[in-house]
Protein backbone atom coordinates (compact mmCIF):
# COMPACT_ATOMS: atom_id res chain seq x y z
CA UNK A 1 0.00 0.00 0.00
CA UNK A 2 2.64 2.19 1.08
CA UNK A 3 5.21 1.22 -1.98
CA UNK A 4 2.33 1.81 -3.86
CA UNK A 5 1.75 5.26 -3.27
CA UNK A 6 5.59 6.23 -3.07
CA UNK A 7 5.30 4.63 -6.65
CA UNK A 8 2.11 6.90 -7.83
CA UNK A 9 4.27 9.73 -6.38
CA UNK A 10 7.15 8.90 -8.62
CA UNK A 11 4.40 8.41 -11.40
CA UNK A 12 3.07 11.85 -11.26
CA UNK A 13 6.88 13.47 -10.94
CA UNK A 14 7.68 11.63 -14.31
CA UNK A 15 4.37 12.78 -16.28
CA UNK A 16 5.16 16.34 -15.19
CA UNK A 17 8.70 16.39 -16.56
CA UNK A 18 7.41 15.33 -19.30
CA UNK A 19 4.08 17.79 -19.66
CA UNK A 20 6.89 20.46 -18.98
CA UNK A 21 8.95 19.83 -21.38
CA UNK A 22 12.08 19.23 -19.08
CA UNK A 23 12.47 15.61 -20.47
CA UNK A 24 13.90 16.35 -23.37
CA UNK A 25 17.64 18.43 -23.01
CA UNK A 26 16.97 20.29 -25.73
CA UNK A 27 14.73 22.44 -23.87
CA UNK A 28 17.10 22.08 -21.17
CA UNK A 29 20.25 23.52 -23.29
CA UNK A 30 17.92 26.38 -24.79
CA UNK A 31 17.26 27.82 -21.29
CA UNK A 32 20.96 27.78 -20.39
CA UNK A 33 21.62 29.11 -23.75
CA UNK A 34 21.41 33.25 -22.67
CA UNK A 35 23.52 34.23 -25.30
CA UNK A 36 21.96 32.11 -28.39
CA UNK A 37 18.00 31.51 -28.67
CA UNK A 38 16.96 31.74 -25.23
CA UNK A 39 14.23 29.70 -23.91
CA UNK A 40 12.42 30.15 -20.73
CA UNK A 41 10.58 27.72 -19.63
CA UNK A 42 12.59 25.86 -17.91
CA UNK A 43 12.08 29.00 -14.87
CA UNK A 44 8.80 28.97 -15.60
CA UNK A 45 8.66 25.03 -14.68
CA UNK A 46 10.04 26.03 -11.45
CA UNK A 47 7.97 28.85 -10.98
CA UNK A 48 4.85 26.51 -11.11
CA UNK A 49 6.84 23.67 -8.96
CA UNK A 50 7.53 26.34 -6.54
CA UNK A 51 4.02 27.77 -6.30
CA UNK A 52 2.69 24.49 -5.52
CA UNK A 53 5.48 23.35 -3.04
CA UNK A 54 5.58 26.50 -1.15
CA UNK A 55 1.90 25.77 -0.61
CA UNK A 56 2.19 22.31 0.21
CA UNK A 57 5.29 21.91 2.05
CA UNK A 58 3.78 25.43 4.61
CA UNK A 59 1.04 22.67 5.16
CA UNK A 60 3.66 19.72 5.92
CA UNK A 61 5.53 21.48 8.17
CA UNK A 62 2.68 21.45 10.45
CA UNK A 63 2.44 17.46 10.57
CA UNK A 64 4.43 15.58 13.37
CA UNK A 65 3.65 12.31 11.33
CA UNK A 66 3.62 11.74 7.62
CA UNK A 67 -0.28 10.94 7.02
CA UNK A 68 1.06 7.27 5.74
CA UNK A 69 3.83 6.18 7.61
CA UNK A 70 2.04 5.36 11.06
CA UNK A 71 2.35 7.18 14.13
CA UNK A 72 6.60 5.95 14.18
CA UNK A 73 6.54 7.49 11.09
CA UNK A 74 8.80 10.80 11.04
CA UNK A 75 8.90 13.77 8.81
CA UNK A 76 12.39 13.50 7.37
CA UNK A 77 12.94 17.59 6.85
CA UNK A 78 16.60 18.17 5.73
CA UNK A 79 18.66 19.66 8.59
CA UNK A 80 21.72 20.83 7.02
CA UNK A 81 22.03 24.79 6.29
CA UNK A 82 25.25 25.41 6.27
CA UNK A 83 26.66 26.85 3.04
CA UNK A 84 30.34 25.45 2.87
CA UNK A 85 32.90 24.37 0.23
CA UNK A 86 31.03 21.00 -0.88
CA UNK A 87 27.79 22.44 -1.10
CA UNK A 88 29.56 25.06 -3.59
CA UNK A 89 31.87 23.23 -5.44
CA UNK A 90 29.47 20.04 -6.01
CA UNK A 91 26.76 22.37 -7.01
CA UNK A 92 29.35 23.52 -9.96
CA UNK A 93 30.02 20.50 -10.59
CA UNK A 94 27.05 19.40 -11.47
CA UNK A 95 26.15 22.45 -13.41
CA UNK A 96 28.46 21.97 -15.51
CA UNK A 97 27.18 18.49 -16.27
CA UNK A 98 23.96 20.19 -16.65
CA UNK A 99 25.28 22.08 -19.10
CA UNK A 100 27.32 19.52 -21.27
CA UNK A 101 24.48 16.73 -21.84
CA UNK A 102 21.26 18.80 -20.86
CA UNK A 103 20.28 16.06 -18.91
CA UNK A 104 19.85 16.13 -14.60
CA UNK A 105 19.09 12.94 -12.69
CA UNK A 106 15.31 13.05 -12.85
CA UNK A 107 15.49 13.72 -16.68
CA UNK A 108 17.23 11.41 -17.26
CA UNK A 109 15.75 8.43 -15.83
CA UNK A 110 12.48 9.36 -17.58
CA UNK A 111 14.90 9.15 -21.12
CA UNK A 112 15.59 5.63 -19.86
CA UNK A 113 12.15 4.69 -19.47
CA UNK A 114 11.38 6.13 -22.76
CA UNK A 115 14.62 3.67 -23.99
CA UNK A 116 16.43 6.36 -24.70
CA UNK A 117 20.29 5.33 -25.51
CA UNK A 118 21.83 8.66 -24.73
CA UNK A 119 19.85 8.56 -21.77
CA UNK A 120 21.10 4.84 -20.56
CA UNK A 121 25.20 6.33 -21.12
CA UNK A 122 24.51 9.17 -18.98
CA UNK A 123 22.92 7.48 -16.15
CA UNK A 124 25.00 4.53 -16.04
CA UNK A 125 27.68 7.39 -15.88
CA UNK A 126 25.80 9.34 -13.19
CA UNK A 127 25.62 6.23 -11.08
CA UNK A 128 29.48 5.90 -11.20
CA UNK A 129 29.65 9.14 -10.60
CA UNK A 130 27.72 8.86 -7.09
CA UNK A 131 29.94 5.58 -6.26
CA UNK A 132 33.01 7.50 -6.70
CA UNK A 133 31.79 10.49 -4.42
CA UNK A 134 30.92 7.04 -1.78
CA UNK A 135 34.60 5.93 -2.22
CA UNK A 136 36.18 9.70 -1.95
CA UNK A 137 33.98 11.61 0.37
CA UNK A 138 35.39 10.34 3.78
CA UNK A 139 38.81 11.87 2.00
CA UNK A 140 37.31 15.41 0.81
CA UNK A 141 37.97 18.41 2.96
CA UNK A 142 34.94 20.12 4.83
CA UNK B 1 18.72 38.37 -25.90
CA UNK B 2 16.19 36.70 -28.20
CA UNK B 3 13.63 34.36 -27.46
CA UNK B 4 13.01 31.04 -28.18
CA UNK B 5 8.72 31.36 -28.79
CA UNK B 6 8.29 28.18 -31.08
CA UNK B 7 9.95 26.05 -28.21
CA UNK B 8 8.50 28.07 -25.42
CA UNK B 9 5.07 26.76 -24.21
CA UNK B 10 3.78 28.67 -20.86
CA UNK B 11 0.82 26.34 -20.62
CA UNK B 12 2.54 23.17 -20.48
CA UNK B 13 5.51 24.34 -17.89
CA UNK B 14 3.16 25.84 -15.75
CA UNK B 15 1.26 22.13 -15.90
CA UNK B 16 4.12 20.34 -16.42
CA UNK B 17 5.60 22.23 -13.27
CA UNK B 18 2.71 22.09 -10.98
CA UNK B 19 2.54 18.37 -11.08
CA UNK B 20 6.40 18.21 -10.12
CA UNK B 21 5.52 20.48 -7.33
CA UNK B 22 2.39 18.40 -6.61
CA UNK B 23 4.23 15.28 -6.58
CA UNK B 24 6.95 16.73 -4.02
CA UNK B 25 4.17 17.59 -1.52
CA UNK B 26 2.67 13.99 -1.69
CA UNK B 27 5.71 12.52 -0.95
CA UNK B 28 5.92 14.44 1.97
CA UNK B 29 3.26 14.68 3.21
CA UNK B 30 2.24 11.19 2.69
CA UNK B 31 5.60 9.32 3.67
CA UNK B 32 7.82 12.21 4.86
CA UNK B 33 10.61 12.16 2.77
CA UNK B 34 11.99 15.33 -0.12
CA UNK B 35 11.90 14.46 -3.88
CA UNK B 36 15.30 15.04 -4.58
CA UNK B 37 16.17 12.16 -7.28
CA UNK B 38 20.00 12.42 -7.20
CA UNK B 39 19.52 11.98 -2.76
CA UNK B 40 17.26 8.81 -3.68
CA UNK B 41 19.58 7.47 -6.16
CA UNK B 42 22.39 7.77 -3.50
CA UNK B 43 20.85 6.52 -0.93
CA UNK B 44 19.32 3.60 -3.07
CA UNK B 45 22.86 3.03 -4.00
CA UNK B 46 23.59 2.81 -0.78
CA UNK B 47 21.14 0.47 0.17
CA UNK B 48 22.35 -2.00 -1.97
CA UNK B 49 25.75 -1.80 -1.10
CA UNK B 50 24.67 -2.98 2.33
CA UNK B 51 24.54 0.34 4.21
CA UNK B 52 21.07 0.79 5.02
CA UNK B 53 17.68 -1.40 6.10
CA UNK B 54 14.89 -2.84 3.66
CA UNK B 55 12.23 -0.18 4.02
CA UNK B 56 14.69 2.73 2.98
CA UNK B 57 15.68 0.49 -0.32
CA UNK B 58 11.95 -0.01 -1.12
CA UNK B 59 10.58 3.23 -1.09
CA UNK B 60 13.43 5.11 -3.18
CA UNK B 61 13.02 1.74 -5.60
CA UNK B 62 9.12 2.90 -6.14
CA UNK B 63 9.29 5.82 -6.25
CA UNK B 64 12.24 5.76 -9.64
CA UNK B 65 10.05 2.72 -10.60
CA UNK B 66 7.15 5.28 -10.95
CA UNK B 67 9.71 8.02 -12.69
CA UNK B 68 10.74 5.55 -15.30
CA UNK B 69 7.13 3.74 -15.78
CA UNK B 70 6.03 7.59 -16.42
CA UNK B 71 6.77 8.12 -20.34
CA UNK B 72 5.03 4.43 -20.71
CA UNK B 73 2.25 5.44 -19.46
CA UNK B 74 2.22 8.77 -20.78
CA UNK B 75 3.12 7.26 -24.31
CA UNK B 76 -1.04 5.78 -23.79
CA UNK B 77 -2.60 8.76 -24.18
CA UNK B 78 -0.40 11.29 -26.15
CA UNK B 79 3.17 10.75 -28.06
CA UNK B 80 6.09 11.37 -26.16
CA UNK B 81 9.18 12.55 -27.59
CA UNK B 82 11.63 11.69 -29.45
CA UNK B 83 14.30 13.72 -27.33
CA UNK B 84 17.03 15.69 -28.51
CA UNK B 85 20.43 14.90 -27.50
CA UNK B 86 23.02 16.71 -29.01
CA UNK B 87 26.08 15.47 -27.03
CA UNK B 88 28.11 12.43 -28.40
CA UNK B 89 28.90 9.38 -25.99
CA UNK B 90 32.40 11.08 -24.94
CA UNK B 91 30.50 14.11 -23.29
CA UNK B 92 27.83 11.89 -21.78
CA UNK B 93 30.03 10.10 -19.90
CA UNK B 94 31.57 12.76 -18.40
CA UNK B 95 28.63 14.82 -18.16
CA UNK B 96 27.09 11.78 -16.02
CA UNK B 97 30.11 12.06 -13.94
CA UNK B 98 29.89 15.34 -13.00
CA UNK B 99 26.49 15.27 -12.79
CA UNK B 100 26.02 12.04 -10.09
CA UNK B 101 29.54 13.14 -8.56
CA UNK B 102 28.37 16.80 -7.98
CA UNK B 103 25.06 16.45 -6.91
CA UNK B 104 26.12 13.89 -4.21
CA UNK B 105 28.83 16.03 -3.22
CA UNK B 106 26.20 19.09 -3.22
CA UNK B 107 23.55 16.99 -1.07
CA UNK B 108 21.13 17.61 -4.08
CA UNK B 109 20.09 18.82 -7.56
CA UNK B 110 17.30 20.68 -9.74
CA UNK B 111 14.67 18.99 -7.69
CA UNK B 112 16.21 18.61 -4.43
CA UNK B 113 17.52 21.67 -3.69
CA UNK B 114 15.46 23.34 -6.53
CA UNK B 115 12.42 22.69 -6.28
CA UNK B 116 11.91 20.81 -2.66
CA UNK B 117 14.53 22.90 -1.18
CA UNK B 118 13.50 26.34 -2.78
CA UNK B 119 10.18 25.70 -1.81
CA UNK B 120 11.03 25.02 2.04
CA UNK B 121 12.82 28.97 1.69
CA UNK B 122 16.08 26.90 2.45
CA UNK B 123 19.26 29.72 1.68
CA UNK B 124 21.49 26.76 1.28
CA UNK B 125 19.56 25.15 -1.35
CA UNK B 126 19.14 28.80 -2.88
CA UNK B 127 22.99 28.93 -3.20
CA UNK B 128 23.12 25.56 -4.58
CA UNK B 129 20.66 26.88 -7.42
CA UNK B 130 22.74 29.77 -8.37
CA UNK B 131 25.89 27.99 -8.14
CA UNK B 132 24.48 25.19 -10.59
CA UNK B 133 22.43 27.42 -12.90
CA UNK B 134 25.45 29.54 -13.16
CA UNK B 135 27.62 27.28 -13.78
CA UNK B 136 25.32 25.76 -16.28
CA UNK B 137 24.98 29.20 -18.46
CA UNK B 138 29.03 29.50 -18.60
CA UNK B 139 29.21 26.25 -19.83
CA UNK B 140 26.49 26.67 -22.59
CA UNK B 141 27.80 29.43 -23.35
CA UNK B 142 31.41 28.25 -23.38
CA UNK B 143 30.65 25.07 -25.94
CA UNK B 144 27.98 26.66 -27.84
CA UNK B 145 29.97 30.15 -28.22
CA UNK B 146 33.15 29.81 -27.66
CA UNK B 147 34.44 26.23 -28.98
CA UNK B 148 31.84 26.05 -32.06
Amino acid sequence: MRSVSVFLCGLVFGIGLIVSGMADPANVIGFLDLAGLWNPQLALVMAGAVAVGLAGFALARRRTHPLLAGAEGTMHWPTATRVDRRLMLGSVLFGVGWGLAGFCPGPALVGVGLGNGDAVVFTVAMLAGMFLHRKLAPHLPG
Amino acid sequence: MTIDWPHFSPLHALTGGALIGLASVMLMLLHGRIAGISGILGGLLAGLLGDSSKPEVLWRLAFLLGLLYAPLLYRQWEVVGPIHVEAGNGTLVAAGLLVGFGTRLAGGCTSGHGICGLSRLSIRSLVAVCAFMAAGFVTVGVVRHLLA
